[in-house]
């Protein structure tokens, strides 16, 4: 879209001619103003509906404050202090305007800001899904593809079956298990955390990304530390990834290669790797992109059991311990943030389609 | 088709081979002056002696602040003076002086004197958190504290209570967190807005005690650095750290691989695992929480005095504590915890379901009745409550059981709406009023007193008789007559109150057989990291 063409549509329009119809331009401005709202609407619903939920639970944000012994006039005291005694309505103002002002206000279980507690326990979540998500795309696509291409022989059989191990085995169980051989038995790997204790404190967090910050200061010492401890964690969540993206993409492609195109392509005698990557696979590709998207996204949310199981402090294990202390400020910080990943995949998946798809840059 | 297949497998192979690790020897062992306990840390909210409530919190700020009287890890059953070094009480026993040992630093450095007593003391009623009711019941409110605490000069501070209590009772209280002394300097230096440094206190640190806290990211890691001027020498262990790690399977292999020294929240069944390895060895330290079951008077049939005593023989005490209680609780059945000054040995009450049903039909419910049984979520309530739930079954009684967080089964017992409730006591204070004021003292029972944080009001049971026993043994001076008014309390609630106390804790520690001198006392605040040696 050229601004000479824009240029040249408003001055048919001047000229009295029949009215040209809106230009790409103003299109686009359209379309952005929706999305920019529809993304706005989204997260007030998500802020309304979390509040909402956080107030009519039973579990009572003030006693997570001073205790279930705390006498009356403390208790009444930290009630107004948190603004209890106001309408449920005039509360969620109150919050949303804050929020607007950058401040999701305090933990209870931190005692910090919760804007720092995501900014300390995102990274780690981050880290975590992206690597997992990495290796499901690198494995889990050609495992699929395999698979298609050799249906209902004993690689499609073994790949099923991978997928469907993947898919329905308890990640808390097989996380145990994991660290049981891995780490117990064999020693080949570092049990849970996200870095030996000693080195804590030693990198500066500047991304909170453990490896890119000791990278960048050069502890290299830290970040193959750290690299060691992201293996199991980032397997575990990598197979669910893995076993996903791999049976959508073996389902997706199966439905191409039944397609005439492809025994058309076969017939023209193009080699059989240009008709399976070349043709039927970038006809999958927009599918995948959406696959691949929800996988990451929800990776993003944090894995509540994975993180549990290798103390991963990361996003999952924070929003969900801050849930059963009524800590109802860290729980809409930690969904907005999640909503905000969905929503921003969503940006990008969209962005991507446009690439895959010519169809969809129109 | 061949191609095809080479092609994505050469691929596949490719991002498999990076994604396998680099050769990593696995840690062998921590440093030889670096205590790693791998521990669930979550209910760590505050840092701030006048406001920690909690296990963690109680446990750290014990290693981090020397309170003004306290119970040594050399001789856990006798009180001795901390920050103060000897006291003298008055004839009429109201006013304490105290005297502050000499010497004694705080971690920054400043000298530790009467004034940051008093500041300390005083904060806490000022600041009016949870755990203020231990002083205030003294008769210490914001506007009277000043004149009722102060210093009489750089080492001595007066303390005078408003209330009539015995002074051993007010000693006994200056042994509990709220008793810490804080470095007044350093604390103001943070002050904001007039709140005496209580923002910054929660997550930093300003004591005199054997550690100072370097850092805390919660639901990370707790770290903490040996004080070198501390004033029993300097500790061991240089460095303690309380590493997050919320499952226990994880905490076991952390401690059996010697990533961690010591494993705090097992399970019987994984201590038991643990039995046959040579590398661990497994302590038991006798702590003061208690389960009990508490029955609501107000309920048209849970009100009625053979009822309660019927449950109290429905109990499968033995049955529990021999089965998936066994290491971890024995049984007990008066309100003040076995081992401690004061305590009530006696165990009238066994298993008899004959007994129960006769008893029941004595109340007019021989046909049985239906209740609810609130209990919490986390082991080894849901297996308590099963049991009871059994055995109540038996006597033609039909119950369900409710399983809740704390969050919100808390709110539920405050505002009486229980039936039966399987709930934790542990002591606040190392006296046995700490809970017989909970367990049986209900001066108001109107449901506007709201005396909320008493269970024997939680539970609607007002008893005069019981109100002044337990007012009387607060306030007497004679040491001898007292206990035997507490023996005397514990039996009549034991009898006659709404509740069932069954079992008492007893904590197990895995650690690695190189640690040694780890003293973990009774109280939740009584566990000592100074004496720990590798």
């Amino acid at each position: 879209m050229s601004p000479d063409a824009a240029n040249g549509s408003l001055d048919a329009a001047e000229q009295g001619e029949d009215p040209a119809p809106p230009s790409r331009v103003f299109r686009k401005f359209l379309s952005i103003i929706k999305h920019a709202s529809s993304i706005l609407l989204t997260f007030i619903g998500l802020t309304a509906i979390t509040f909402i939920i956080g107030r009519v639970m039973p579990a009572d944000p003030v006693l997570a404050i001073v205790g279930d012994r705390a006498s009356q006039d403390v208790y009444d005291a930290v009630y107004l202090q948190l603004g209890l005694d106001k309408p449920l309505i005039q509360q969620y103002l109150i919050y949303l305007s804050d929020i607007t002002r950058g401040d999701f206000g305090t933990s209870i279980m931190t005692t910090r800001p919760v804007l720092d507690d995501i900014i300390r326990f995102f990274p780690a979540t981050l880290e975590l899904a992206t690597i997992a998500t990495f290796f499901g795309v690198i494995l889990g696509i050609p495992m699929g593809v395999l698979a298609a291409v050799n249906q209902g022989r004993l690689i499609d059989h073994v790949i099923r079956i991978i997928g469907l191990f993947g898919y329905s085995v308890p990640i808390f169980w097989l996380g145990m298990v994991a660290l049981l051989v891995f780490y117990a038995a064999l020693g080949w790997l570092p049990g849970p955390g996200r870095i030996e204790v000693y080195y804590d404190g030693i990198v500066e967090a500047r991304s909170g990304i453990i490896l890119i910050d000791s990278a960048l200061q050069g502890e290299w010492e830290i970040f193959w530390n750290a690299l060691h401890h992201l293996v199991l964690p980032s397997a575990m969540l990598a197979t669910f990834a893995l076993a996903y993206i791999a049976r959508m993409t073996r389902s997706f492609m199966l439905d191409q290669l039944n397609q005439e195109y492809i025994l058309t392509a076969r017939v023209k005698g193009l080699s059989e790797s240009a008709v399976i990557w070349r043709h039927a696979f970038r006809n999958v590709l927009v599918q995948l992109i959406t696959i691949i998207g929800l996988t990451y996204a929800s990776l993003l949310e944090g894995s509540v059991l994975t993180e549990t199981i290798f103390a991963w402090p990361g996003i999952g294990q924070y929003i969900t311990t801050s849930l059963f202390n009524a800590d109802m400020n860290a729980v809409i910080g930690g969904t907005v943030v999640v909503g905000f990943c969905f929503v921003g995949i969503n940006v990008l998946s969209d962005i991507l389609y446009r690439i895959a798809d010519p169809r969809a840059r129109e | 088709m061949n191609m095809t297949f080479k092609g994505t497998a050469l691929a596949a192979a490719l991002a498999v081979a990076s994604a396998l690790p680099m050769a990593s020897p696995a840690s062998a062992g921590t440093p030889k002056d670096m205590l790693i306990m791998a521990k669930n840390i979550d209910d760590l909210i505050t840092l701030d002696p006048a406001e920690v409530f909690e296990f963690t919190g109680g446990e750290v700020i014990a290693n981090v602040y020397d309170r003004v009287m306290m119970f040594e890890p050399e001789n856990l059953s006798q009180l001795v003076g901390g920050v103060a070094e000897s006291h003298t009480i008055s004839d009429d026993g109201k006013t304490i002086v105290f005297t502050v040992r000499g010497g004694q630093t705080f971690h920054s450095g400043n000298a530790v004197t009467a004034a940051d007593m008093a500041f300390s003391l005083r904060r806490v009623v000022k600041l009016k958190k949870t755990p203020s009711f231990i002083f205030t019941q003294f008769g210490w409110n914001k506007d009277n504290v000043d004149g009722l605490i102060k210093p009489l000069d750089a080492m001595r501070v007066s303390v005078t209570m408003a209330a009539d209590f015995s002074p051993g009772l007010l000693l006994n209280a200056l042994s509990a967190g709220v008793g810490s002394v804080v470095d007044m300097k350093e604390v103001l230096k943070h002050e904001k807005d007039g709140d005496l440094g209580y923002g910054w206190l929660k997550n930093h640190s300003a004591g005199s005690g054997p550690y100072s806290l370097q850092t805390w990211k919660a639901n990370e890691i707790v770290s903490l650095q040996a004080h070198a001027g501390y004033r029993h020498g300097a500790p061991a262990m240089k460095r303690v750290v309380l590493r997050h790690v919320p499952e226990n399977s994880a905490q076991r292999l952390m401690v059996e691989k010697g990533d961690a020294d010591m494993a705090r929240d097992l399970s019987p069944d994984q201590i038991r695992g643990l039995s046959g390895n040579r590398q661990i060895s497994v302590g038991d330290y006798p702590k003061a929480a208690l389960i009990y079951m508490a029955t609501n008077n107000a309920h048209p049939i849970l009100g009625k005095d053979k009822v309660r005593q019927a449950i109290r023989y429905v109990v499968d005490y033995k049955g529990m504590a021999n089965s998936f209680l066994a290491g971890q609780y024995k049984i007990h059945q008066a309100f003040w915890p076995s081992g401690l000054w004061g305590s009530l040995e006696e165990t009238p009450f066994k298993m008899d379901l004959a007994k129960a049903k006769a008893l029941l039909a004595e109340a007019g419910h021989g046909g049985g009745f239906s209740i609810v049984i609130d209990t919490l979520k986390k082991s080894p309530y849901p297996e308590i409550a099963q049991s009871v739930q059994a055995s109540l079954a038996k006597i033609g009684v039909k119950s369900q059981i409710i399983l809740s967080e704390g969050k919100t089964l808390w709110p539920k017992y405050r505002a009486r709406k229980h039936q039966l409730i399987v709930a934790q006591w542990s002591p606040d204070y190392v006296d046995p009023h700490s809970n017989a004021d909970a367990f049986a003292h209900n001066p108001d029972n109107r449901m506007e007193a709201k005396l909320t944080g008493k269970l024997a009001w939680r539970t609607s049971w007002e008893n005069s008789a019981i109100n002044a026993m337990t007012e009387g043994a607060a306030k007497e001076l004679d040491l001898v007559k007292r206990e035997k008014l507490y023996l005397d309390l514990q039996r009549k609630v034991q009898m006659d109150g709404p509740f069932t106390v069954m079992f008492q804790k007893s904590e197990q520690v895995a650690a690695r057989r190189n640690v040694k001198n780890f003293v973990s006392g009774a109280n939740f605040d009584l566990v000592f990291y100074r004496t720990i040696t590798k």
